[in-house]
């Protein structure tokens, strides 16, 4: 098939309705709600089912209904509506039945702005629901890859009956490609044998997220943490860029990610040793691959358009192996690659070496912001 | 003397096929079971045993599903008629219904329950008002009566701090999408009987695709009121109904029409 230019939003819609999407229901939130918009009139043409709810807590818990029908829904949202939407992950995950979110995140805390962000990562990464759940999450860093990563992580929640969510930020949200899209797959004729139906007697299927008993909680949460094991060992994914003979690496996700290529190339260009690890799955997050550049390099620089979120699970695998450093922008403000290239040569120059955390060395740095 | 042998006696009340034939968790005296009962005998005599999905909330009734013997799915606190529509969405011909007790429909749950309401949604609701928190330990809810204690309104609830009691049949009537809007009582035999009829077309109302429905029933709550089981059906007619008028609060006339 041919590129086209598509919106991102748009296009990780279309993806979704190609993978044989049956459900959505979803609540209007910039910079997300061209994928509400466009899903109102497609959804329908197709013979599907739309729904705008009342509210996002209204929206995942409507997920969570058709989830549990054993179709495939999905809802998309952005940071503060994600924010609403965990009490129902929570039930879902406690519940095991699939589902996809696409959270297209913004500043905040709170209302924020629309600017992009990435500063959800906690709240999804590490689970803004009660209990002991993981998501598996995946962070693309252009459209193409979020068509392509929204069109296959159908499968993949089917398969493991768990929470899949796509994570990227408003300006791949709002920003158009060009993008060859997937082919168009039919919505499936059956409903899972686990899935409500209709069914009497021995036929009789209840599901829910309670576990009354203490014991049989902790029995679940122990199959779901086991189960996870094995989530992380195949579904694990990241992208290296020049990591050939590099002795800095960059770190980053999503755009930051996209952004800090842009650095690392101009950095190339100049001679200097640095490649690019870019997290995609951040749940389960790439621990070995962080593990192993940190062993290979002397320092790593992260990159976020946040605090430092995912800083502190770098730190975690590379701490002891390589020098650890971070830069970060938020409040909706993007890094230049010029900002990040300038971070690379200060830490290359290896006069600014110091004991003190990545985050407060920043902050320091970032004094003439104010 | 002639004996009677079981296959000369004509079956004329027997266990619903549809609930389960154990002990419940509720307390004596509560009306919880009573409705359990008065909707699976109705699920038994439509024939829906294999069609029906229900949708259990949080409160007493979490644990409804232990009870019924058809698909169930539990959930969050309030969010039962979203559930419920989600369900009913994929799978328009199959029946679904909520059980939702009045802190959980009135208090977290009112968004959800009018939104529900308002579109329309073809799907019943049996709502359970007991005027508290049943499971938590009777708390005051929205539907608490003026002046009534319970263990978060020790002195009664004072309407000047605690404001008034909620509606759920009056609020719901008034909007467009609900088709058939009902007030029933649970306290005593003549009220039981009317309330199943109303549970029968209720559930009507939805295999027609006429749209929303609900039932309301007036419950009591003997632990939590701290009143024998006859006392608290005493209390229910006395001091509820006059709040709480039974009746038709709003029937479209594509059911008033319906002879069953």
């Amino acid at each position: 098939m041919a590129k086209e230019l598509w919106e991102g939003n748009q296009a990780f819609a279309e993806a979704a309705v190609r993978a044989g999407l049956k459900a959505y229901f979803g609540y209007p939130i910039t910079p997300q709600t061209e994928a509400l918009e466009y899903m109102s009139a497609r959804m329908p043409e197709l013979g599907r089912t739309f729904l705008q709810a009342e509210s996002e807590l209204a929206a995942i818990n409507m997920v969570y209904g058709a989830a549990c029908a054993g179709v495939r829904v999905m809802t998309s949202t952005s940071s503060p509506g994600t924010s609403l939407m965990m009490e129902g992950l929570s039930y879902i995950a406690g519940t095991e039945v699939p589902m996809v979110l696409v959270d297209v995140m913004r500043a905040g805390p709170g209302l924020g702005n629309i600017a992009p962000a990435q500063a959800d990562y906690n709240q999804i990464v590490h689970g803004g629901g009660h209990g002991d759940y993981h998501p598996i999450v995946l962070a693309p860093a252009s459209i193409q890859e979020t068509v392509d990563t929204v069109y296959g992580i159908f499968d993949t929640v089917e398969k493991y009956k768990a929470i899949g969510i796509v994570l990227i930020d408003g300006s791949i949200g709002q920003m158009m490609e060009a993008v060859e899209m997937p082919p168009m797959l039919e919505v499936r004729k059956d409903y899972p044998d686990w899935s409500v139906k209709g069914g009497f007697g021995s036929d009789r299927r209840v599901l829910t997220s309670i576990h009354f008993n203490p014991a049989d909680e902790e029995k679940a949460n122990l199959r779901r943490m086991r189960e996870w094991q094995e989530i992380e060992k195949s579904e694990t994914r990241f992208k290296e860029y020049y990591m050939d003979g590099a002795e800095m690496a960059v770190v980053g996700f999503g755009l930051a990610g996209r952004i800090a290529l842009s650095a690392v190339r101009a950095a190339r260009a100049d001679g200097l040793p640095v490649g690019l690890l870019r997290p995609i799955s951040l749940s389960p997050f790439p621990s070995q691959a962080v593990r192993q550049v940190a062993q290979q390099v002397d320092n790593i620089l992260v990159v976020e358009m946040n605090s430092g979120m995912m800083l502190e699970d770098v730190l975690k695998e590379a701490k002891g192996s390589a020098n650890v450093e971070f830069y970060g922008r938020m409040g909706g403000i993007m890094p230049f690659p010029d900002e990040i290239l300038s971070e690379i040569k200060r830490i290359l120059a290896g006069t600014t070496r110091s004991d003190a955390h990545p985050r407060e060395q920043w902050l320091k740095r970032m004094e003439s912001i104010a | 003397m002639e004996v009677l042998e079981m296959k000369d006696m004509e079956v004329i009340y027997e266990h619903p096929k549809t609930l389960i034939d154990i002990n419940t968790h509720y307390c004596p005296g509560c009306t919880h079971g009573v409705a359990h009962r008065l909707i699976a005998e109705v699920i038994d005599e439509m024939g829906m045993k294999e069609t029906t999905i229900g949708v259990a909330s949080v409160g007493c009734s979490a644990f409804a599903y232990s009870y019924f013997n058809f698909d169930f799915v539990g959930a969050a606190h309030g969010r039962a008629p979203a559930m419920a529509t989600g369900i009913k969405r994929v799978r328009p011909d199959r029946i679904v219904f909520t059980y939702q007790g009045d802190g959980d429909m009135m208090s977290i749950g009112t968004g959800e329950i009018v939104a529900a309401a308002g579109r329309g949604e073809n799907i019943t609701v049996i709502f359970l008002n007991n005027a508290n928190f049943g499971m938590t330990g009777g708390q005051m809810a929205p539907t608490t009566l003026p002046g009534m204690k319970t263990s978060s309104s020790p002195n009664g609830r004072d309407v000047e701090q605690m404001g008034f009691p909620l509606r759920a049949c009056e609020l719901l009537a008034s909007q467009d999408g609900a088709s058939y809007i009902v007030r029933r009582s649970l306290h005593d035999p003549k009220n039981i009987r009317m309330a199943k009829k109303a549970i029968r077309i209720a559930f009507e109302t939805q295999v027609r695709g006429l749209g929303f429905s609900m039932v309301e029933l007036l419950s009591t709550c003997p632990t939590n009121w701290r009143l024998t089981p006859f006392k608290a059906a005493q209390w229910l007619e006395e001091k509820m109904i006059p709040y709480y008028p039974l009746g038709d609060i709003k029937v479209i006339p594509a059911i008033s029409e319906l002879k069953i």
